[in-house]
């Protein structure tokens, strides 16, 4: 439940020194690019903000974004403001199951009604209600009852911000992201298969400090961590430029660390800040790792025309159009010129003579 | 169609496979209805090869005659300088032979992207200065009609999309990426219906002209 205290004393009990939250408040602002001068602003009001109410649902996912900001940041300070909200509900996390588990999550949105943060991963099943229910509650019932006294809602990863795997072709469940059913309330897409976990403790930050969410993409997303895309800051872009490119995952090239657009790198259409924060606590990220960007946080990324082929290359199966067009083309052609043929001798049959004889009849 | 996103995969599927019918489709059906027209019989005692001069023709009209160089020097540099460019754009940048390759299977080797990078300024200044030309010139300028400025722009767009595209002008990329497809695109649709053909007719006319020279015995 919410507690008085506020997030500054509670970081002084668990013994973070104020010099320790300062740090964090800077890096915190320099990656959400505010100026310096945000950083006083941040520590103080993060220091008096209370613990705000989050209620974290979870539709048709995997529990990858959970994964990847319970793993990977539990030793960091983002962790540290992870304990300091009050995550009221999350059916993955939480102690209390069941009956036990629902109740909290309603006393939860009752007692702080109008100002928690809902938290949502997963897409919501359109077609059937019945494809996805949570204690006998579909998810599409579920998500617009929280979001009524929702603050602001956060759709974390790309099935709630887009769809998602759920919603990749044929999307059978009839899969929509959290912005085609909640309308009314502030909303920002957090995407990625998983999202960065900095990024989400950057979010919330930025809410406790500010009281507002921070500014945003056409897609609804920090344009903080999504203002650019992973070429642009990618460090084999000098290879990109230079046009030194690896054409197979263990060729020189390869080796040597150049550009992987022809292995299919998605990193020229992709808006994420992995280039610069990094994964695992700044060890490395999928292009340092030797792999192509998929694209994670882009709409429709399952549907982009395969991993492994080049951004340049059309989806669609242009050799077997072109087969199937050259042989139309061909047949019409061909009846192009049986009808000229046919034209040009019913001409010559029609074509009368004109005598001498007869234009001296007229 | 919600975004960017869907905008690009639109032009990367189903866009570009009706492109690429259509440009198929007219094209065989335009060439084979020229090659099925053929020639009025020649009943005469044929006094040379018609093969041998016929190619040679298709290969010596690349070079323009000493008097069209004299009178059209500006037409003629300008027009090689932006069919070069265009070809080596087209066939020798890594992001369009990779295309080629995952649709025919073939590969070469490409250009460095900053050599593509200058060759592409170098080309649409090139076609600006022949538009200029064409609009300044009064000859020029009665003979011009909506085609000949409507597959200037045809052949125009491509490139400068595919130059904002390249250096990164215009957010998101995925928009910008998807114009310059979709310019691509709308090029081929209208390709075999416009002055356009004259990528494969040139041949044939050069063809039949060196051939039927040939045929008489005299020079072409």
């Amino acid at each position: 439940m919410t507690e008085a205290k506020t997030l500054g004393e509670t970081l002084r009990r668990q013994g973070v020194s104020r010099r320790g939250f300062l740090k964090f408040c800077a890096a915190t602002a320099s990656v959400m690019a505010l100026p310096p001068s945000m950083v006083p602003v941040m520590a103080a009001a993060l220091e008096k903000a209370r613990r705000p109410s989050v209620i974290w649902l979870s539709f048709q996912e995997c529990t990858g974004c959970t994964e990847s900001l319970t793993r990977s940041h539990a030793p960091t300070l983002e962790g540290l403001i992870f304990d300091f909200i009050s995550l009221d509900y999350h059916h993955t996390l939480q102690a209390a199951s069941g009956d036990a588990a629902e109740a909290a999550r309603e006393t939860a949105m009752h007692e702080n009604f109008g100002r928690y943060l809902l938290v949502v991963d997963g897409s919501l099943p359109n077609d059937n209600n019945g494809y996805s229910t949570i204690a006998g509650v579909s998810n599409l019932d579920m998500l617009k009852q929280a979001a009524e006294g929702a603050a602001a809602v956060i759709a974390v990863g790309s099935c709630a911000a887009f769809g998602g795997l759920p919603h990749a072709a044929p999307n059978p469940t009839g899969a929509v992201p959290v912005s085609e059913i909640i309308h009314d309330k502030p909303l920002i897409n957090i995407s990625g298969c998983p999202p960065i976990p900095v990024v989400i403790s950057g979010v919330l930050a930025h809410f406790l400090t500010f009281g507002r969410l921070p500014e945003l993409d056409a897609l609804n997303r920090p344009l903080a961590f999504f203002g650019q895309s992973i070429h642009d800051r990618c460090y084999r872009r000098p290879f990109y430029d230079k046009g030194l490119f690896a054409e197979t995952f263990d060729d020189e090239g390869a080796k040597k660390g150049w550009c992987l657009y022809r292995l299919g790198c998605k990193g020229p259409m992709t808006y994420n800040a992995c280039a610069t924060t990094k994964w695992n606590q700044g060890v490395s990220w999928p292009i340092e790792a030797g792999h192509g960007c998929l694209g994670c946080s882009e709409p429709n990324f399952w549907d982009a025309g395969g991993f492994y082929r080049a951004l340049s290359v059309p989806t669609a199966d242009i050799a077997r159009t072109a087969g199937y067009a050259a042989a139309a083309g061909l047949a019409l052609g061909a009846a192009a010129g049986v009808m000229n043929r046919r034209k040009t001798s019913t001409a010559v049959e029609q074509h009368e003579t004109v005598t001498v004889d007869d234009l001296e009849k007229s | 169609m919600n975004n960017a996103m869907d905008f690009l995969l639109w032009v990367r599927g189903p866009a570009f496979d009706v492109a690429v019918a259509v440009f198929v489709i007219g094209v065989l059906m335009r060439l084979l209805e020229i090659f099925l027209l053929g020639r009025r019989p020649n009943l005469s005692e044929a006094r040379g090869s018609q093969v041998g001069p016929g190619l040679k023709t298709v290969a010596t009209r690349f070079l323009a005659e000493s008097g069209t160089l004299r009178r059209a020097l500006f037409i003629v540099i300008g027009g090689y300088v932006f069919h070069l460019g265009f070809f080596i754009i087209l066939l020798l940048f890594v992001p369009h032979i990779e295309l080629i390759h995952a649709t025919f299977g073939i590969e070469w080797a490409g250009l460095p992207t900053p050599v593509v990078d200058i060759i592409t300024v170098v080309t649409l200044v090139a076609l600006i200065a022949l538009l200029g030309y064409r609009l300044a010139h009064p000859v020029l300028r009665f003979l011009s009609g909506f085609e000949d400025y409507l597959v200037w722009v045809l052949t125009f767009l491509p490139l400068v999309t595919g130059y904002l595209a390249f250096h990164r002008l215009v957010n998101p990329y995925s928009l910008v990426l998807g114009l310059h497809i979709l310019s691509v695109e709308i090029l081929l649709i209208l390709f075999p219906f416009t002055k356009l053909m004259h990528t494969f007719t040139t041949f044939l006319a050069r063809w039949y002209n060196g051939a039927m020279a040939g045929r008489r015995g005299v020079e072409s």
